[in-house]
């Protein structure tokens, strides 16, 4: 029996497993051709994609009127927003640059195609741009994106602390710049909501859904999962409400009974849609907080417990960070659709990107225009959504590869 | 002799009382429900004063009173004579047929798509994922207005109209041939249901039997032919047939014949079926990626072929992790038929808008909008909820 013992020699221990190596026609034969009824899918498929590149090529490059857009492209960006304080927009966008640069070179050194391509950006719009003041804020902003990316670079480590708090400020000194303050002929006169609109309105939008209602979600979240049943009921209700009605419920709800609730203060329009979006973001943004909380193993707990954390900092010290850590492209995916969402605005009469959209078609001389229009306004909110989605897969794989 | 040391009696624990655990819970619940309470109170009492100013007393007596507008698509009789109730009863049958519809539609595209990204086959997996990219990039209203209004709008008018086989495209809309039901109608529609019950039996016979029996008996097919069977031979057996198909015509500025589905309906659907089926897809791909491929293996080494592989072992394990996401596309589905406001389709939100435009009542059509689709999640989740139970793994 023994002599029949097959002996296993090590060289066939250690064989890897089989790298394919493929040539073009190899290539073409296992994934288009492998089966008659793939090549048959094959066929049928290319004719489709053949016909449907054809077809909208043609329409873009032949037909289609894009002046529409050239000739409105401010109204698309900022809406009515006074050409005099046009300025305080670049500044903010300069301002981003830079804070994009800084972090680009402390976090994503590895990214260095993608660093060229983004710093080139504002060089290469300043380019096609036909307009003086634009060329030279775009200029500015490039050189802003640069010498960030540059400072960080060669101090990485010791801006990271002043980056944190940069973008931390960002916000406040945002909401400044745009809304302004004091009486009409101060430094930064006041721009009354009523002409911020475009995709600034959007962005706007989004970021105060983003920085208003995360803080809330964490709070309903940890008041779901409270042991007091008060709290945690009251808690439940209010998410599984604002989760069982539709987005636009809660945008008229805010625009028509805000103001009965609070007789005396006015509000505007742009600040009650604003809160409408808080409020319905989040309900949303608790549940997958409470995804990520419910991740944590209760030995957390009790190791915090252990070492004599109270409620509060066992929280804010162990639970959090990891369970906030655990969602992140839950919630980054969450802020996608949030700034998906805040294009049903204009269904309550604000001007944002599609808001803006509507007004562009009403125009006389560009009756008709609704396929050019509206592409470019996809395009817009595509190219941002791909921005971020690229940017928490990024996060995602350096949170796993820390692990 | 000395006296033992004093030492903290272990029953000397109780501490004063605002510092007891339990008592601060109690206490931090009691003054967080004060607080809603109070806040809650001052709102309800704020809107009240405001009504009161505005000379508008809360209440539904309204929903009696003639509504006064035409609405274009009614799945029941209504003319602006009607009530504002009866207004509200045409919208929630509007949402309810685009969101069966739609979710019927979407859930069947959606199949398709995860299977596509999953195709061995590289054009069609990336047809498919330049398809799933659209969809979740690009905000579902864009979607809608862009359907309508570059689309549906920008057809011919119905003199003009695009012929595809019997149905025409124009600006007014889809005509498409339609059954007009005949006198014999009402009796087909009761043998229908017999065959229906008859097929049910049918198919709890062969389940009976297989077990009975310990062999595979077929369990799909028989039911299916029985219906089939009995539904063909009603329609022949009638003296007269239950349905004659009528085919849409041009005729002066409009169709004559058939049915004309409006463009707003068709936009809605279209645009609904394809933004959820984009998300369904990805739900779709993940949960039949999410099975190990040692299930393959095993099913393929215990001598099953591949599309018994895929039925027996692969798909009901995926369905389990599928459910539970694709029900929230179902519920996003019903909610997101609300843009239908966008582009004039009366579904009940649409419907509810007209209705505080011409009366003032927010607060209540405000209300009951949100009700009622409180009440549709609550039956889509229980359905679903239901069904998950009936497919989860049972364990011992």
């Amino acid at each position: 029996m023994s002599a029949e013992t097959p002996t296993v020699s090590k060289s066939a221990e250690a064989l890897p497993p089989p790298t394919e190596r493929y040539s073009v026609v190899r290539w073409l034969h296992k994934n288009l051709f492998s089966t008659w009824y793939n090549t048959l899918l094959t066929i049928v498929m290319l004719i489709l994609a053949a016909l449907i590149a054809r077809g909208v090529l043609e329409w873009a490059l032949t037909q289609a009127r894009w002046e529409v857009i050239t000739a409105n492209l401010r109204l698309f960006m900022v809406g009515q927003y006074p050409i005099s304080a046009l300025w305080r927009i670049w500044a903010c966008v300069a301002l981003l640059a830079f804070l994009i640069g800084v972090s680009w070179g402390i976090w994503g050194r590895m990214q260095r195609g993608g660093a060229a391509a983004f710093g080139a950006l504002p060089f290469v719009l300043a380019m096609i741009t036909s307009d003086e003041p634009s060329r030279l804020a775009l200029v500015i902003t490039g050189i802003a994106g640069v010498v960030g990316y540059a400072l960080s670079w060669r101090w990485g480590a010791a801006l990271q602390r002043v980056s944190i708090i940069g973008w931390i400020l960002y916000f406040p000194i945002l909401f400044v710049l745009v809304s302004g303050f004091g009486a009409s002929d101060s430094v930064l006169p006041p721009v009354p909501t009523s002409l911020w609109g475009g995709l600034l309105l959007t962005l706007l939008l989004t970021v105060v859904g983003i920085v208003f209602s995360f803080p809330l979600g964490v709070l309903l979240a940890l008041g779901r999962q409270s042991n007091l049943p008060v709290i945690s009921w009251l808690c439940v209700i209010y998410i599984e409400l604002i989760r069982g009605v539709p987005f636009i419920s809660v945008l008229f709800m805010a625009q028509l009974m805000l103001p009965l609730f609070l007789p005396g203060v006015t509000i505007d329009r742009v600040v009650r849609a604003m809160a409408g979006v808080v409020i319905f973001s989040a309900a949303y943004l608790a549940e997958n907080v409470r995804g990520g909380l419910q991740s944590i193993p209760r030995g957390q707990y009790e190791a915090a417990r252990a070492l004599g954390l109270n409620s509060w900092k066992m929280m804010l010290l162990i639970i959090l960070p990891q369970a906030l850590r655990a969602v992140i492209p839950i919630l980054v995916g969450q802020f996608i659709a949030l700034f998906k969402d805040t294009s049903l605005v204009v269904i309550v009469g604000l001007l944002d990107l599609m808001g803006i959209a509507k007004t562009v078609l009403a125009q006389p001389d560009f009756l008709g225009l609704q396929a050019e229009v509206y592409t470019f306004v996809a395009f817009v909110y595509g190219v941002f959504c791909y921005l971020m989605s690229a940017f928490s897969q990024r996060l995602e794989a350096k949170l796993h590869a820390g692990r | 002799m000395e006296a033992p040391p004093r030492s903290p009696s272990p029953l000397r624990l109780s501490r004063a009382f605002w510092r007891d655990e339990r008592f601060i819970q109690i206490a931090v619940q009691i003054l967080f429900l004060a607080l809603v309470i109070w806040l809650g109170s001052v709102a309800l009492r704020n809107m009240f004063t405001s009504l009161r100013q505005q000379g508008l007393a809360l209440g539904f007596d309204f929903l009696n009173s003639g509504a006064g507008f035409d609405i274009s698509d009614a799945l029941i009789a209504y003319s602006s004579s009607d009530t504002f109730a009866r207004a509200l009863q045409v919208g929630l049958l509007n949402t309810i047929l685009v969101s069966l519809l739609g979710i019927v539609l979407a859930t069947i595209l959606g199949i398709v798509v995860g299977v596509a990204r999953l195709s061995s086959n590289w054009l069609v997996n990336r047809m498919a994922w330049v398809f799933v990219e659209i969809m979740r990039n690009v905000p579902l209203l864009v979607l809608l207005v862009f359907i309508y209004t570059a689309f549906f709008l920008k057809l011919p008018r119905a003199r003009q109209a695009v012929s595809v086989g019997p149905v025409y495209l124009s600006n007014r809309g889809v005509a498409v041939p339609w059954g007009e039901p005949t006198d014999t109608w009402s009796l087909y529609v009761s043998i229908l249901a017999g065959a229906l019950v008859t097929g049910v039996l049918v198919g709890f016979a062969m389940r009976w039997w297989q077990e009975r029996s310990g062999r595979p008996r077929p369990l799909v097919w028989p039911p299916l032919l029985t219906i089939a069977v009995i539904a063909a031979v009603g329609w022949i057996a009638l003296p007269q047939p239950p349905l004659t198909l009528s085919y849409p015509e041009i005729a002066g500025f409009n169709f004559q014949g058939g049915r004309v589905l409006s463009p707003e309906f068709m936009a809605l659907l279209i645009g609904l079926v394809i933004y959820t089926a984009g998300f369904i897809g990805e739900v779709v791909r993940a949960g039949i990626q999410a099975v190990p491929k040692g299930q393959v293996e095993a099913a393929r080494a215990l001598g099953l072929n591949p599309a018994r592989t895929l039925r027996l072992v692969v798909f009901p394990q995926a369905l389990r992790l599928i459910i539970p996401p694709i029900t929230n596309q179902y519920l996003n589905l019903t909610k997101n038929s609300t843009l239908a406001v966008a582009i004039g389709y009366p579904d009940l939100f649409a419907v509810s808008g007209t209705i505080i435009n011409q009366t003032g009542r927010a607060v209540e059509m405000i209300a009951v909008v949100m009700a009622v689709y409180l009440m549709l999640s609550l039956l889509t989740s229980l359905i679903m909820n239901w069904y998950n139970r009936r497919v989860r793994l049972v364990e011992r």
